[in-house]
């Protein structure tokens, strides 16, 4: 693909980081080009939001690199992340459930006035703006956030990444909390922003999701990496396999999380 | 994520012309024209509390609680507690709390005290024009610094705000008795005493009555400024009538307070003497000097309009108000909650010194055990205020409001010759009562 060809947009390499004894991610390296949808799979706990939040400030990894446009990237915190253009949408919603829609969405950015006063006109003009593109529905500007429901939330969240032109989006089970009419706006708004040219990390349990939105697959198992593939290399049950066994097709890149084919002969012996 | 109807009982429009007017209900009742006016019910039960229970205090001692005289006193007693209960809901909405205030506001006056009685006349003589405002600067500086320590260990060091701030309770305290090894001193500066509200410490019946005006004008600008940059955008708008209820409410509640605060007099003798402490002259006849506004509440109220401002129109605010909502999203979001914890507690550290001006003002002399229990004085006016200890809610108006309520039961019950340990049961009964209701109105209503 002549994707391939560039610089990867995001190049992460050999990433570690434990909690207490436990090593949540392992020698993970995953990269990410312009334009491409990246979907991460893998069980509970196997590592993957520990990851992503490496990528988005949220932790110090203890080891690794980050590559950003073939630069190294020094991450420390969100507000670095949010200086390399990556945005993300937190599985468990990143809002602050006592403020309203506009408020959260320009929460750390807020626009000022000339007196460098809060101007609250201009960011619910702006909300009003972006939400009646993501969803017209959308009327609780006045009411905290608290009070809207899960995929109102979402909206919000997705929202704030668009509004401030993320060129790396990175979306944590962003379709969890919603219903099927809400799914495929959220589907619809991956397939534009991957045509504009954005990258996308996309976490999700729903293989068949993945496969709809993905141009690749990156699995995850006990904080490593089984191995990636592109999604027309392998089918369904092969990435089920690598996300149950471990077990990486023969379509697939093996990582260091893979489990040996003797290995696994002998598991499937017993 | 087309959820679009709203609280049950609200009527909406179904069929709304343009989208965005959906969100202004037609008035109906009571309830309904509240909510039009887009008043807090909170408040104004909060207000509803305070009128009962100043006429209930007017009728059991027989007319002495709504007089002149005790309004004025009402308003100079609460100002300490009441300057600092705004800094408290910023601690406060951050999910913090801060027991140092009351040790803090003693040391600082400690410091000031010496400052300007001890240390500035070797230097410049006695009643120097300038010692009042060297001595609030160094106040404001020590209560900034103190602030910063306890907010850098909070922030940055992780310690919660809880033992941090106990141990500060202690430490000033301590601190402040060291400051003089426990001698009370006085007398203070001739100009810095004005600051409690004593004799010529009250802007007089004209200023009085400029400062009203000035306020009165300020509401009205304000109500309509933010309706026209609403309007600029096109947004829903409060119906014309319920802004207009708003200001007059409002306005006549200001004038009012003016008529009154002017309506009592100082006394002929107290103000005699005070032209001739200045070496004026004296007239024969009557002077007929009436208080009118007290400075300590000149003090309260520019605080709380800078603090409401800060709260409302500044990030740092808005990064407070994020923080108390969910540290986690603020974080995320960029913010640096470990340097914002800090400014807040600087920030307590400058109205802690501010209070101290005033209470040692008022008492004509900074002695160590100066603001004891006011830290929970504090804590007290901004949680009957409205302010949510769960963090993340809370006003500046209510919390001084909520020190007013306070400092109205203390005083009526004072009137009425109530014992001082029975004054503590029925305070600290409010207190419990106050937030129970709160609870329980939040519950109903379904916000956090
Ligand atoms: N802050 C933390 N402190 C301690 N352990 C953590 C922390 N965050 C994650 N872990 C552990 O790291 C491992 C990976 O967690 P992570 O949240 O990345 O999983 P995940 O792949 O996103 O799972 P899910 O699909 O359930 O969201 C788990 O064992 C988890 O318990
Ligand atoms: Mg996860």
């Amino acid at each position: 693909m002549d994707a391939q060809n560039r610089a990867p947009l995001v190049d992460m390499r050999d990433i570690h980081i434990s909690f207490g004894g436990v090593k949540a991610v392992d020698g993970v390296s995953i990269d990410l080009y312009p334009g491409e949808v990246v979907g991460l799979l893998g069980h509970n706990g196997a590592g993957k939001s520990t990851l992503i939040k490496i990528l988005s400030g949220a932790y110090q990894p203890d080891a690794g690199e980050i590559y950003v446009n073939g630069e190294k990237a020094d991450i420390h915190n969100p507000r670095d992340a949010r200086k390399y253009n990556i945005e993300t949408i937190y599985q468990t919603l990143a809002l602050a459930d006592n403020l309203k829609a506009a408020e959260n969405l320009f929460l750390g950015r807020e626009l000022t006035s000339r007196t460098g006063a809060l101007d609250d006109v201009r960011m619910e003009a702006e909300t009003r703006k972006i939400l009646a593109r993501l969803n017209p529905n959308f009327r609780k500007f006045a009411s905290p956030v608290s009070a809207l429901s899960g995929g109102q939330r979402q909206s919000v969240a997705i929202a704030r990444a668009v509004y401030f032109n993320a060129k790396i989006l990175i979306m944590d089970e962003p379709t969890a909390a919603l219903g099927v009419q809400e799914t495929a706006m959220v589907a619809d708004l991956v397939k534009q922003l991957k045509s504009e040219g954005l990258g996308i990390f996309l976490i999700s349990h729903d293989i068949h999701d993945v496969f709809d939105l993905a141009d690749r697959v990156a699995v995850m198992k006990n904080g490593q990496l089984v191995g990636s593939a592109k999604v027309s290399d392998v089918s369904q049950d092969e990435v089920l396999g690598m996300i149950i066994l471990g077990k990486c097709p023969p379509g697939a890149i093996p990582g260091p999380g893979a489990i040996p084919a003797e290995k696994l002969a002998r598991i499937a012996h017993v | 994520m087309s959820d679009t109807q709203q609280a049950a009982g609200v009527p909406t429009p179904v069929h709304a012309r343009n989208p965005v007017h959906v969100d202004q209900n037609r008035p109906r009742g009571v309830g309904g024209m509240l909510r039009a006016m887009e008043v807090d019910v909170r408040m104004i039960g909060m207000i509803v509390a305070l009128i009962v229970i100043w006429v209930v205090f007017d009728l059991v001692t027989g007319g002495l609680f709504i007089t002149p005289r005790n309004l004025f006193n009402l308003s100079v007693q609460t100002s300490s507690v009441a300057i600092m209960a705004t800094g408290m809901v910023f601690v406060i909405v951050a999910r913090h709390i801060d027991l140092s205030v009351g040790s803090l506001l003693g040391f600082c006056a400690m410091m000031m005290g010496t400052f300007q009685t001890n240390w500035l006349p070797a230097h410049l003589g006695f009643n120097y024009p300038a010692t009042w405002i060297l001595a609030i600067a160094f106040g404001i500086i020590v209560g900034l610094v103190v602030g910063a320590l306890q907010g850098f260990i909070i922030g940055y060091l992780s310690v919660p705000a809880f033992i941090v701030t106990l141990g500060g309770y202690l430490a000033w305290r301590g601190a402040a008795w060291w400051v003089t090894t426990g001698q009370t001193v006085a007398p203070l500066d001739r100009n810095f005493t004005l600051f409690g509200g004593g004799i010529g410490g009250t802007l007089g019946a004209t200023w009085s009555w400029v400062f009203g005006i000035i306020a009165v004008a300020a509401i009205i600008f304000f109500a309509f400024n933010g309706r026209r940059m609403r309007k600029a955008f096109d947004f829903p708008l409060k119906p014309m009538w319920a802004e207009i209820v708003n200001v007059v409410v409002l306005s006549a509640v200001m004038i009012a307070f003016v008529i009154v605060m002017n309506a009592y007099p100082v006394p002929e003798r107290a103000a005699k003497m005070y032209l001739q402490a200045r070496n004026m002259p004296v007239p024969d006849e009557p002077l007929n000097w009436s208080q009118g506004i007290a400075l300590p509440v000149v003090a309260v109220a520019v605080v709380a309009l800078i603090m409401t401002y800060v709260a409302k129109r500044t990030k740092f605010g808005r990064y407070v108000f994020a923080m108390g909502g969910n540290p986690q999203a603020a974080e995320l979001s960029g913010i640096n909650t470990r340097r914002i914890t800090m400014y807040i507690f600087m920030l307590m550290g400058v109205l802690a010194a501010i209070s101290g001006v005033i209470a040692s003002a008022r008492l004509q002399s900074a002695a160590n055990d100066l603001g004891t229990l006011d830290e929970l004085r504090v804590i007290a006016a901004a949680v009957i205020g409205g302010t949510s200890l769960a963090g993340g809610a809370g006003t500046i108006f209510g919390a001084i409001l909520g020190a007013l309520v306070m400092q109205s039961l203390q005083s009526g019950m004072a009137l009425l010759g109530v014992e001082s340990s029975l004054q503590s049961i029925v305070v600290g009964v409010v207190l419990v009562i106050a937030v129970l209701v709160d609870q329980i109105y939040r519950r109903r209503v379904g916000t956090v």
